[in-house]
């Protein structure tokens, strides 16, 4: 049938018709390529304007740039935290089709340890996915080499390099400067709370301790950006401009860093806190805590391993100058003389009897000088140059906790000295309510006979202990502790803590040379429980020894501190200034656990105030 | 032969001048598109000259083959190429889940591109045999002799070349005189056919993919990336685009496929409206041209198949730009003579030479 040909057939009307319908479709035609057409114009003419912006959105990337942090410099010019280049091998997590895969992969490549991939892979599963994470900080250059010839199996992977916090000085400082490290996700929250998460975008540490921390808004600088141009993988093509970071302020430290190292030194083997004051401004010159650990083991991520380690009975990680309650022991004597003098307790020169102890009407107890066979005849010098005790538990039966409290309050005891970091305490201060609040108990007269010879309940920071001091060289003038001497951006210098607290006023100017002149005498004279260990010094020291007991011994019993545990033994303290006639530097040390202020303590303030006066040499005929 | 009707060069070696001068500034066209589009990769623009070569060859050949001579090798075409998919339903090579290649020992072989010809050739030739308009029982095997291919690709699967396949056969049945009344009432049918579909044919997750098409921005990281990339090329283009080379679009990757499916985003980019223009128009010529070969051609199967062809060709044309430009789903059609591409560009420039020895028909020239 198909084959059968038709009999008779129309040719000329079945080409018009042909030519009928090829028009049709020509018509059809050019109304769809019409069609075709008017999108076109639509998209590249009406809705040009939306296309173009989006079209530069898909290739224009703002990039944060994180600004360099501020450095630090003690006060004579020596770097002490600098910014130093480091390759960190970081990845997108978004960016990678089998993570754990990967990541066993560059692992082998880049000796990874399993533990560390492990750690990693729970840590990015709660974090945002198209953040870039550190997977190995600190490359060496052959690893960094190794990689790059690697890079193209690891889509995702890259190598970054950025500027990471330096301490050249390492555990010397770190009680001090503290020290930067990642980030974290409470930092984050608080900083947008604060409204600066925006200025972060880029950054990658943030001050954690001490000064690091406390000025981390100066030592930051303000985030910069780059537009870049970036393709469908977000590689960066080319740059098209740079709004560049300003870079944050650099601080210009009161410490003395040479000082510093000999505080170190000073304390090795020991656990124990070093306080060196400019007592005419409040400048700390040394602060020193040991023992001390590398605060650059934290810039990139401390180890597990490194940091149980720092977790041991010695805690390291305790900045003893802010942080360590010791009781004042003695040092505080001359305080409580002048309280003595000004509430006409006692007299310039009051004397009284030391047999040896001190008992209270109609009490068994006797409580004990620490010289047992008593200083005998004792005026308000010889009271502070041999410390004797019974003296004072003579005052402090008179004065009552509140009058003691009230007083010292004033020399910054109980209260925080406000020095620029924020890892203080402000110990304690005992007084009738704060017993009463502690323990439910009342407050005995007892209590305040060993208060009055700085210990009982009475804590105190070695801070506070030099800062005390310090007020009373200064004779009742106050500054503000503080580590910060300027800051400094570009050229432009800004003084930091010029300000002055409320000066200590006394009924009697004169008090505060009394006390001042006893511990003179303490150093200067024989009988003075300082002198052996100034003898000789080219300076005109003064200071105060201090023994703190840590474990009340028995009635009747005698300290042996071969027989103690080590825990158990005193505590050393010194604090003290020189020249006498023009104090320039007031140091404090104590040291934990190993025996009497005027052995352990009064020999390492000498060590520094040698180092001291050999490195600021006083001017002929100034002393 | 009738004297004084001398023939020319060019109707000897059976070339249409204009066409061909059409068709060889779209291929130059093609060669500096195919150049920015590749990220300026020599390799492939080595490669693309070399299949367009072999496409200007199988047009020269095709060209010389008289349509008395097709009309003969009509029926075994089809038979053979029928066979083939029918083979490829059994023996084909997958690649990608589509089965749609034979191995030829030497190389892998698409049997449905010559069923691209076949079919056309095939309806043309069975309903030029009978007095046109055609009756129904013509027009029922006619859409027999489409169908049973269009299935068979259809099922390979590849739905875009089963549908021009489809509408190449459809073409001729048209341009045969197909009803106007039968053309409606198949129309009034799909509306309710695509209803019922939509309602009971289809699963949920194949009714959210025709959503996303629908609307690409629900999607715009999966399905939608392409299209919503695409329209963001050709948008930005603006009026006289972002210059040669220049496509930010597409010289950064933003857009996929950029070399073969969506070459018209990046020729939109760069070129701007004008250049869309200027590509419309030598299109509309082309198809202007094949239209007016068609309805000077001596006999009927030469009138269907080159109006066909001609209407294929148009087919292809406006289902890639309207894919790309965000009026079509996503199917994956290559814009005629510009993409780069492999066999479906010979294939095409064959059905040209068929065109043009149609053209340069001995009879038809008689007839002029």
């Amino acid at each position: 049938m198909i084959n059968k040909r038709p009999t008779i057939r129309d040719h000329s009307a079945e080409a018009n018709l042909f030519a009928r319908r090829a028009f049709v479709g020509f018509v059809f035609v050019t109304l769809l390529i019409g069609l075709l057409l008017s999108n076109a114009y639509k998209l590249q003419v009406t809705e040009h304007d939306t296309y173009k912006t989006r079209s530069n959105d898909n290739r224009i990337k703002v990039i944060p740039v994180a600004p360099n942090r501020g450095l630090i410099y003690d006060r004579n010019g020596v770097l002490l935290a600098e910014n130093r280049p480091v390759y960190n091998l970081e990845v997108i997590p978004e960016q990678v089709d089998d993570i754990a895969k990967r990541l066993a992969e560059v692992g082998a490549l880049l000796n990874i340890s399993v533990e560390d991939q492990e750690n990693f892979l729970k840590n990015i599963r709660r974090k945002q996915r198209f953040k870039s994470r550190v997977i190995k900080a600190r490359l060496n250059e052959q690893e960094v080499a190794l990689f790059s010839v690697n890079q193209h199996k690891f889509p995702g992977f890259n190598i970054e390099a950025r500027l990471a916090r330096y301490y050249p000085y390492g555990e010397t400082l770190t009680h001090a400067l503290g020290y930067v490290a990642k980030l974290n996700k409470k930092e984050l929250t608080a900083l947008e709370l604060a409204g600066e998460a925006k200025n972060y975008r880029a950054t990658h540490d943030i001050g954690k301790l001490g000064i690091e921390k406390f000025y981390e808004k100066e030592l930051h600088g303000i985030v910069g950006s780059q537009r870049v141009e970036v393709n469908n993988r977000g590689r960066v093509i080319r740059t098209l401009s740079v709004d560049a970071p300003a870079p944050g302020q650099d601080l210009v430290l009161t410490l003395d860093i040479g000082l510093q190292q000999v505080a170190k030194k000073a304390l090795e083997g020991m656990r124990g806190a070093i306080v060196v004051m400019d007592p005419k401004d409040g400048g700390i010159l040394a602060l020193y805590s040991n023992p001390s650990y590398d605060p650059n083991l934290f810039v990139h991520g401390i180890s597990g391993k490194d940091y149980r380690a720092l977790l041991n009975p010695d805690r390291p990680l305790i900045n003893r100058t802010t942080q360590g309650r010791y009781a004042p022991a003695s040092t505080v004597k001359p305080h409580l003389a002048i309280l003595g003098l000004e509430e006409g307790a006692i007299k310039e020169d009051t004397r009284i009897w030391d047999p040896g102890f001190f008992q209270l009407p109609n009490v068994e107890h006797k409580w004990r000088d620490w010289q047992r066979w008593g200083h005998g005849h004792v005026d308000v010098y010889k009271a502070i140059e041999e410390s004797c005790d019974t003296f004072y538990y003579h005052i402090g039966n008179e004065m009552g906790i509140t009058k003691i409290s009230n007083f010292m309050n004033k020399f910054g005891f109980g209260d925080l000295s406000g020095i620029d970091i924020h890892e203080e305490t402000s110990a304690i201060l005992p007084t009738v309510a704060w017993k009463k609040d502690r323990f439910k108990e009342n407050w005995w007269t007892g209590d305040t006979i060993s208060v009055a010879i700085g210990q009982g309940y009475w804590t105190a920071t070695p801070m506070q202990i030099a800062n005390a001091v310090t007020i009373m060289v200064n004779k009742g003038e106050h500054y503000q502790p503080h580590l910060v001497q300027v800051k400094k951006q570009f050229d432009e210098i800004t003084p930091m803590y010029t300000e002055e607290r409320p000066p200590i006023v006394l009924k009697n100017h004169d008090h505060w040379r009394v006390a001042l002149e006893a511990m003179h005498n303490t150093v200067t004279k024989v009988t003075g429980t300082a002198h052996k260990a100034f003898k000789g010094a080219d300076y005109d020291p003064a200071g105060k020894t201090g023994t703190a007991q840590i474990v009340s011994i028995a009635q009747g019993e005698k300290y042996d501190a071969e027989k103690l545990d080590e825990r158990h033994r005193d505590n050393a303290i010194y604090t003290g200034f020189a020249p006498y006639n023009d104090p320039r530097v007031v140091v404090t040390v104590v040291v934990e656990n190993q025996g009497g202020g005027s052995k352990i303590a009064a020999p390492i303030a000498r060590q520094l105030m040698d180092y001291y006066f050999t490195a600021n040499p006083l001017k002929q005929g100034a002393n | 032969m009738v004297l004084g009707h001398k023939r020319t060069l060019w109707q000897k070696i059976h070339l249409d001048v204009p066409l061909l001068l059409a068709l060889v500034c779209m291929m130059f066209g093609s060669l500096a598109i195919v150049y920015s589009a590749s990220g300026q990769n020599m390799d492939m623009m080595l490669r693309h000259s070399v299949r367009m070569g072999g496409a200007v060859i199988a047009l020269l050949v095709f060209a010389q083959v008289p349509p008395i001579t097709l009309k003969r090798l009509v029926i075994p075409l089809y038979l053979v190429g029928l066979a083939m998919l029918v083979a490829v339903f059994f023996f084909g090579i997958t690649i990608n889940g589509a089965k749609r290649w034979l191995n030829l020992g030497v190389t892998n072989f698409q049997p449905s591109e010559v069923m691209k010809l076949a079919v056309p050739m095939m309806v043309a030739w069975y309903i030029s045999q009978h007095r046109m308009p055609p009756k129904f029982i013509n027009l029922f095997i006619g859409f027999i002799l489409l169908c049973v291919p269009t299935f068979l690709i259809k099922e390979q699967p590849d739905l875009g070349t089963s549908l021009l396949i489809a509408s190449s056969g459809i073409f001729v049945l048209f341009l045969a005189g197909l009803s106007w009344r039968l053309i409606g009432g198949a129309l009034l049918l799909m509306v309710p056919a695509v209803f019922a579909f939509w309602h009971y044919g289809m699963r949920a997750y194949q009714k959210q993919r025709v959503m996303t098409l629908l609307d690409p921005e629900s999607d715009p990281l999966g399905a939608g990336y392409h299209i919503i990339q695409s329209k963001i090329a050709i948008g930005s283009g603006g009026v006289e685009g972002k210059g040669w080379l220049h496509g930010t679009q597409s010289q950064l990757e933003f857009l996929p496929e950029r070399h073969t499916d969506f070459i018209f985003s990046v020729l939109s980019e760069e070129f701007g409206l004008m250049g869309v223009v200027l590509l419309l128009s030598v299109y509309l010529f082309i198809i202007g041209r094949g239209l007016l070969i068609a309805v000077r051609a001596q006999d009927a199967f030469s009138k269907l198949l080159a109006g066909a062809l001609t209407l294929t060709f148009f087919v292809y044309v406006f289902v890639n730009i309207g894919m790309v430009s965000g009026l079509l789903p996503v199917v994956g059609v290559p814009l005629p003579l510009i993409s780069y591409g492999g066999t479906s560009m010979v294939t095409l420039m064959a059905g040209f030479g068929i065109i043009m020895s149609i053209a340069t028909d001995k009879r038809m020239l008689l007839k002029s």
